[in-house]
């Protein structure tokens, strides 16, 4: 028994060098085919499902970067608030000046804006304790609501801005792209030396730097691109409010339900935080329906029942079930073929 | 600018009166239980209802409402941790996964305990009065309220401060600040001194909040800004030192004061701006190591 199970296994080893170069042609191909079959879904659905649409698939594209870095990470961030009012404002203020700029363009300055926002936090709190770091964030997305509001009020004399409206469809056919980048991103990065290194910081900080692992760099590196997704889905979203202030840009229930999603979806995984924002984005948009006082009580007991019941999501969920069944198989076959002298 | 300056001293006092003895409570949810509760305010706008309505049903003394509120706020607070805190204590496998889902958990209670309050409670903004005649001191007028406030706060505090040092349960919580493992090992039932600490901090939660009811409007979305306050002061006396609390509340009361005359609009953002600077410089706390 000994030796043939030892046989099989260097085989499977030497396999696996092959296998991972095919496994990036799929998940690109599986990528591309959905992501064009989601990008022709405005031609057959009414614009109602577009808009519900558009609004679960932003919020995909929160929790998969949030997923990416506090994760393996283990630093929670808590100004996911802060990162995406920064690309609502930013687009909101770049359009103003440049109304002639295109759509794209504007995208990618907010989502830089966002980024130089996450590079000073990363810079400043990321060599400190993962509690600091998620007060810091806290504060750091609160500071901002506060401040903008009170520069309205009192420099400008005006609250809000306009924000040109762009036509449903096309937010929805970035905010697909957005979540394909991500969804990829995510896929590659956690095949990647980079993913490694960010879920050793997160086991043993200490053990990771001893191997060598430029922790600081890292961590900085993935939290910097995260933040630029994350800014660029605040500003492609806003063209569909018209009107900003910072009580909308910088509202913190967006933080909340972007970790209520992650969270519930299951953190481990790739499929998880996807999951987490399709259930709980049809579900907090009937809540919002049917029980538009009591959403936001379902919502809260939704996030302590899952740290209670669920912290490894459904997706934790599914993967202890599968992965019991997969050894009570091996261990049935092993019984079956080699346990027969035994107990018979 | 003499008379102002007092006027401004005292307002802070009063203020950082009461940002203390919040502060304490959340300290010692922090730094004991390790539970750095996102819904400490929330325990304080139930606080500030229990004196709202024992005064405006049964013309219940706030004063009163303060005996009041110690159990009432202390089986809510046991209750809380008994059935939140205690499970996710019990399947973490570290302290830090469990102060991150802790965080977590506590993020979720400030919109069920909102909610709650708005469905009981209604969502307007309640207030009644209580003392608030004129009294003059050194030439600045003052509602008597606000010395009662500031009297009630200090003296909680300083009760609280003395309770911590002098006896054996404060020395055991103390022990268990300091260390919780060796802390079990000297014969302290760690586990269930646990649930009785975070409700003595709920209990100091709803100490302000009822102390807050007599000065200001109560409303169910209260809560917030006083986590966010006692947070400030926290990091601001370093987590979970008592003291460092006492001293960064009366600062940051004297401080809000301050900017309060200067640019109304900017006393949170003040806030804030300490707190980051705090948390950069010197992320220990002003009586840090």
């Amino acid at each position: 028994m000994d030796s043939k199970t030892s046989k099989r296994f260097p085989d499977n080893n030497i396999h696996l060098g092959r296998k991972i170069s095919t496994t990036w042609v799929i998940p690109i191909l599986i990528t591309v085919v959905v992501t064009g079959i989601f990008l022709l879904i405005p031609e057959w659905v009414s614009s109602w499902t577009i808009v519900l649409l558009s609004t679960i698939f932003m919020y995909m594209v929160l929790s998969i970067n949030w997923t990416i870095f506090c994760g393996p990470a283990q630093y929670f961030s808590l100004g996911i608030a802060a990162f995406f009012g920064v690309g609502v404002y930013t687009a909101s203020i770049v359009w103003e000046a440049q109304p002639a700029l295109p759509l794209i363009a504007v995208l990618i300055i907010a989502g830089v804006a966002s980024s130089v926002l996450a590079l000073l936090v990363g810079l400043t709190t990321l060599r400190i304790k993962g509690i600091y770091f998620a007060i810091f964030t806290f504060g750091l997305s609160e500071l901002l609501r506060h401040f903008v509001m009170w520069w309205e009020v009192n420099q400008t004399g005006t609250v809000g801005r306009w924000i040109p409206i762009v036509d449903n469809n096309v937010v929805y056919r970035y905010m697909v792209v957005l979540v394909a980048i991500s969804i990829l991103g995510s896929y590659i990065l956690r095949r990647s030396r980079y993913g490694l290194a960010l879920t050793s910081i997160g086991d043993r900080q200490d053990v990771a730097e001893h191997m060598g692992v430029n922790t600081t760099a890292v961590k900085i590196g993935v939290f910097i691109a995260t933040c630029f997704l994350t800014g660029v889905a605040g500003a492609l979203i806003a063209t569909r409010w018209s009107y900003i202030d910072a009580d909308v840009a910088f509202d913190p229930i967006r933080t909340v339900m972007t970790i209520m999603m992650s969270l519930f979806g299951g953190m481990s995984t790739l499929y998880g935080p996807v999951m987490g924002t399709v259930i709980l984005g049809i579900v907090s948009d009937v809540l919002l329906v049917k029980f538009p006082y009591l959403s936001k009580l379902f919502l809260g007991m939704i996030l302590v029942l899952t740290v209670l019941f669920i912290p490894e999501g459904i997706a934790g969920l599914i993967a202890g079930k599968t992965q019991m069944s997969f050894r009570d198989r091996i261990a049935n076959i092993m019984k079956i073929r080699f346990g027969k002298n035994e107990k018979e | 600018m003499g008379v102002n300056l007092l006027d401004i001293i005292i307002a802070g006092l009063v203020m950082g009166g009461i940002y203390a003895l919040a502060a304490v409570g959340l300290n010692l949810q922090y730094g004991v239980v390790r539970v750095l509760n996102m819904a400490y305010g929330e325990f304080v706008m139930v606080g500030g209802f229990i004196g709202f309505w024992m005064f405006t049903l049964y013309r219940i003394n706030p004063i009163i409402s303060l005996v009041i509120c110690i159990p009432t706020m202390y089986i809510l607070g046991w209750l809380v941790h008994k059935f939140i805190f205690q499970p996710i204590r019990a399947k973490s496998e570290n302290i830090d996964k469990f102060a991150g889902y802790s965080i977590l958990a506590s993020y979720g209670l400030i919109f069920v305990m909102q909610s709650l309050a708005v469905l009981a409670w209604g969502g307007r903004i309640k207030a009644y009065s209580f003392l608030s005649k004129p009294v003059v001191i050194l030439g600045a007028t003052f509602e008597a309220n606000r010395l009662v406030a500031f009297a009630a706060s200090i003296i909680l505090s300083i009760a609280f401060y003395i309770f911590l040092r002098v006896t054996r349960i404060g020395k055991a919580v103390r022990a268990i600040a300091q260390d919780a493992e060796t802390a079990s090992l000297m014969g302290i039932n760690v586990d269930s001194l646990y649930g009785h600490t975070f409700a003595i901090g709920t209990v100091l939660a709803g100490m302000a909040g009822v102390i807050l009811s007599t000065m200001f409007p109560v409303s169910a979305t209260m809560g917030f800004q006083y986590t966010v306050i006692a947070i400030v002061i926290i990091v601001l006396g370093g987590l979970g030192n008592i003291l460092g609390s006492l001293i960064g509340g009366l600062l940051l009361g004297l401080i809000g004061a301050v900017v309060l005359v200067v640019q109304p609009g900017l006393v949170i953002v003040a806030f804030y701006v300490m707190f980051l600077a705090i948390l950069l410089i010197k992320p220990t706390g002003i009586l840090g190591r």
